[in-house]
This record gives C-alpha cells, sequence and structure tokens, in this order.
C-alpha cells in the first residue's frame, strides 16, 4: 500500500510541478482572500484591530477556500482522458491511490499554509508565536482536510455538476477542523500554547477519523465513479 | 391537503375511493391485490391517527394545560419542538442503519437505499423545522433568534450534511452506483448525529439538558397533564414520520417504474416511427 501511495502521489506532484497550477492559481488565489479579508474588515492595524484578532480564522478560512481548489485539480486531472479507469485498471491498491491523492494535495497545501501563514501574519500585523504550535496545527489539520477532501473529490469526479457539489459535500464535513484549528491558533499566536493542546486532540481525533473513512469508502467510490 | 390523502395519480395501490373496506370483493382480488389494498389502508389509518394526534397535541398545548412555574407560556411551545427534534434523530438514525443495511453484502438490496433517502429527506424536513421552532423559542427566553450554542451549531451543520447528501443521491448514473456512493455518504454525514446529540451533555451551555428526565439523578421533572401532553406531541409527531416516510419510498419506487416504462415506451415510438416510411 505504501509503495503504492508513494506512486501516486510522486504521478500527482510530477503533474503540479509540470503545470505549476497550485503555485500559479491556488496560491495567489488564497493571497487574493486574505486582501479581501483586509477590505472587508480592515483597516485597522494592530492589537485591538479586528484583524488583528481574527487572524487566525481568517488565515483557516482562506485555508479551507483553496483546500475545496486544490482538490478540484487533483481530481479534474483524473476526470480528463479517462485518465480515472486508467488508475482503477492499474492494480494499485485503492487504499494507497487515496494515501497517494490526498498526500500529494496535503504536500501542497502545507506550502500553501507556510506562505499564508507568513503573508497573514505581515498584512493584519500579527507576531507569528508559539511556533511548534502553529506547524503541529497545521500538520494534524491538513491530514484531516485532505482525507475527507479526497473522498469527497472522488465522490463529484463522476459528477457533472462537480464544481458546486464538492464545497457543499466539503465544508460541513470540516467545521470542526476548522473550529479546532482556529482555537489552537489563536491559543499559540496569544501566548498561551497550553490551551491550545486539547483543541489538538480535537484536531487529531478527526484527522484519525477522516482518514479511516477514506482508506475504507475510497476503494468503491473510485470503482463507481 | 389533508394528511390522508394518497398521492394522486402516483399510488401503486388502488385509488383512494376503491372499496378496499368491502370485504365481499376483496376475496375475488389476487392476494397480492388484496395485501396492497390492506397496507394502502394501514397506512390511510396510521395518517388519520397522526392527523388527529398532532391536532390534539396543539389543542391540549394551547388550551388544556396550565402555564409553565418559570416559562409562563413559552412552555407550549415545548410540546412540539422536542419532538420534532425526537424524529429528526429517529430519521437519520434509520437512514444509517438502511444504508449500513445496503452495504452489507448479504442484505444488499435497493429497498434499502429508497428507504435512506426516504428517511433521510422527512430527516432534512424536521431538521428544518427544529431550526425554526428553536429560534422561536429562542427570541423571547435568550433574546436573540440564533446563538452560536453547541447544539444549535451542530443542528444548523446537520441540516446541510444532509443537503449534500441529498445532492449526492442525485447524480444521475446506475442505480446500484447511485445506491452505493449514496450510502457511503449517509455513513460519513451520520458522524455529526452523535455529536449533536451529546453536546448538550458535553459542553453545558445556553440550551438546556434533557429536562424531561435526568437520567443522571432519576427524576422526572415533568408531571400531570404536561407529561401527557408531551408524550402524545412524540407518539403523533412519529406517526407523521412514519406516513411520510413509506409515502416518500412509494414515490421513489413509482419514480423507478415510470422511467423504466418510460423508457419502454420511447423504444416502442422509436420503433413506430421507423417502420411508418417502409409501408
Amino acid at each position: 500500500m505504501w509503495r503504492d501511495a508513494l506512486l501516486v502521489a510522486g504521478k500527482d506532484l510530477k503533474i503540479e510541478l509540470r503545470s505549476k497550477v497550485g503555485l500559479g492559481q491556488v496560491v495567489p488565489f488564497a493571497l487574493v482572500v486574505l486582501l479581501l479579508f483586509g477590505l472587508a474588515l480592515g483597516p485597522g492595524v494592530g492589537r485591538g484591530s479586528v484583524l488583528f484578532s481574527a487572524e487566525p480564522g481568517l488565515f483557516w478560512i482562506a485555508v479551507l477556500l483553496a483546500t475545496v481548489l486544490a482538490v478540484q485539480r487533483s481530481f479534474a486531472v483524473e476526470a480528463v482522458d479517462d485518465a480515472s479507469d486508467g488508475l482503477r485498471l492499474s492494480g494499485l491498491d485503492p487504499a494507497g491511490i487515496f494515501v497517494g491523492k490526498a498526500a500529494a494535495i496535503g504536500c501542497q497545501l502545507l506550502v500553501l499554509e507556510l506562505v499564508l501563514a507568513l503573508v497573514s501574519s505581515l498584512l493584519y500585523d500579527r507576531h507569528l508565536e508559539g511556533g511548534l504550535l502553529l506547524a503541529g496545527s497545521c500538520v494534524v489539520a491538513t491530514v484531516g482536510l485532505v482525507s475527507i477532501g479526497t473522498v469527497y473529490g472522488v465522490v463529484s469526479l463522476g459528477a457533472r455538476q462537480r464544481e458546486t457539489l464538492l464545497p457543499l459535500l466539503f465544508f460541513p464535513m470540516v467545521a470542526p477542523v476548522l473550529l479546532a484549528a482556529t482555537k489552537a491558533w489563536d491559543a499559540a499566536l496569544s501566548g498561551s500554547p497550553g490551551h491550545g493542546l486539547g483543541w489538538l486532540d480535537v484536531l487529531a481525533v478527526f484527522a484519525v477519523a477522516y482518514l479511516a473513512i477514506g482508506t475504507v469508502a475510497f476503494g468503491p467510490l473510485l470503482e463507481d465513479a | 391537503m389533508s394528511l390522508v390523502t394518497t398521492p394522486v395519480g402516483l399510488d401503486s395501490a388502488p385509488p383512494p375511493g376503491a372499496p378496499a373496506e368491502s370485504g365481499t370483493s376483496t376475496s375475488a382480488r389476487p392476494p397480492a391485490e388484496t395485501g396492497r389494498s390492506r397496507s394502502a389502508l394501514v397506512l390511510r389509518l396510521v395518517g388519520a391517527v397522526a392527523l388527529v394526534g398532532v391536532v390534539a397535541t396543539v389543542w391540549l398545548g394551547l388550551w388544556v394545560t396550565p402555564p409553565d412555574q418559570f416559562m409562563g407560556n413559552l412552555v407550549r411551545l415545548l410540546y412540539l419542538h422536542p419532538s420534532i427534534a425526537w424524529v429528526m434523530y429517529v430519521a437519520y438514525g434509520v437512514a444509517f442503519l438502511s444504508s449500513l443495511l445496503y452495504l452489507w453484502p448479504r442484505t444488499r438490496s435497493l429497498r434499502w437505499d429508497k428507504l435512506a433517502g426516504a428517511s433521510s429527506e422527512v430527516g432534512v424536513v424536521f431538521t428544518g423545522l427544529t431550526l425554526v421552532t428553536g429560534s422561536i423559542w429562542g427570541r423571547p427566553t435568550w433574546g436573540a433568534w440564533w446563538t452560536w450554542d453547541p447544539l444549535l451549531t451542530t443542528t444548523a451543520l446537520l441540516f446541510v450534511l444532509y443537503l449534500g447528501y441529498l445532492a449526492v443521491r442525485r447524480i444521475p448514473g446506475d442505480s446500484e452506483v447511485r445506491a452505493r456512493r449514496s450510502a457511503i455518504a449517509a455513513l460519513i454525514a451520520f458522524v455529526d448525529v452523535p455529536i449533536c446529540y451529546f453536546s448538550v451533555l458535553w459542553w453545558r451551555s445556553l440550551h438546556q439538558a434533557p429536562s424531561v428526565d435526568d437520567p443522571v439523578n432519576g427524576k422526572t421533572y415533568i408531571h400531570g397533564s404536561m407529561a401527557w401532553t408531551l408524550l402524545l406531541s412524540f407518539v403523533s409527531f412519529t406517526l407523521v414520520y412514519v406516513w411520510l416516510l413509506v409515502h416518500r419510498y412509494r414515490l421513489f419506487g413509482l419514480a423507478e417504474r415510470e422511467e423504466g416504462e418510460g423508457l419502454a415506451l420511447a423504444i416502442e415510438e422509436r420503433r413506430a416511427e421507423s417502420q411508418v416510411p417502409s409501408r
């Protein structure tokens, strides 16, 4: 399974490196979202401003929006030229395909989160403190996000209305992840990482649950896509 | 529309006027038809009892029962709200179980898929009603139509999760494929149901914990006519659920049949067209 996962992840990342859709479109899109938040809630700067106190939430909303795009992109690649048939006939373990695709999206998201964290800290004037908790919650939350995103990505793969279906399915499911990740970030940034550890546990629970769901459900869903 | 009417023209059972009650004619019918008309009669009975029950609940709740010691007349909305929420949980529970039964290879049958679809559709309606009645109650009690209480938030999430599930059901495709896909989606959506149910116990916040019966201290906080009205409300709304569920289930079957017959009809027409020029 792990070898298959590596193969699929390698394939997806190679496609990304060659096409640069993630870097050229998804990252700029997320940056635009951060700017729009600034226009909607600004222009205050520094402690006490709306942007300052809302920074964790705005960061994670931007990440969620970008995740939908990344997942859509990952499955758009499979939809053209019947590539998904090739994937199905390849004899790879479906759980491996799931982990591979999720890992490839996860790698892209982590890069995106790094960029967004720096830019949002700059734009909203909030220093990145508690780096370990920030990084930890990013990794664990990303596992949860990409797991459930990949499951719904393959559900909407066969649907003609996939652009609209995926966000409808995805956002309600990741609401707990958004909540926990925002709280963990808030705790880290306000200098009390101890409060964030409980939320890190919540993130871990959802990450494990969604990973388990995906590993089991991906095979039959891919068959039907 | 009265609660006891059957969907006109779509019912596979004999039309509403058919003499299901005339004992003499049923003996002459084939057994399958007799069974069907009997089940239609039972269903109509369930509908009638549900209607009477709901009307009686409204009457008891608004006129007969006394105002509450603390909540005053606001308590009257509580004869509706908990029972509607209860039906919501039952509906999602049934959808979950039937999706599980569909996925289990030994019990795989499209009937479970239709049942899951019907039940979650009714569930979504009752979730909407739960949110609306809760909101109406919340305005005078908490001073706001909506608060970010865990129970309210998870219920709102349930609403959109199952709307998503219904959207998945609408993806066109082979019925077996659709059934499997929707069953998996139903299992995933159900994750939120226990979180929603236990949220009042896990996070003690604005929304009160179940106040009819306190399992921790073994006390009951509701007595007399109020208790009976609430019980009647639970029973009647459960019957409303059953009535809606069965009708929705049958509608699924009829839609399926219509699809099949429509296809056969279209093929027939094309065939007839192709034969015209040759003559």
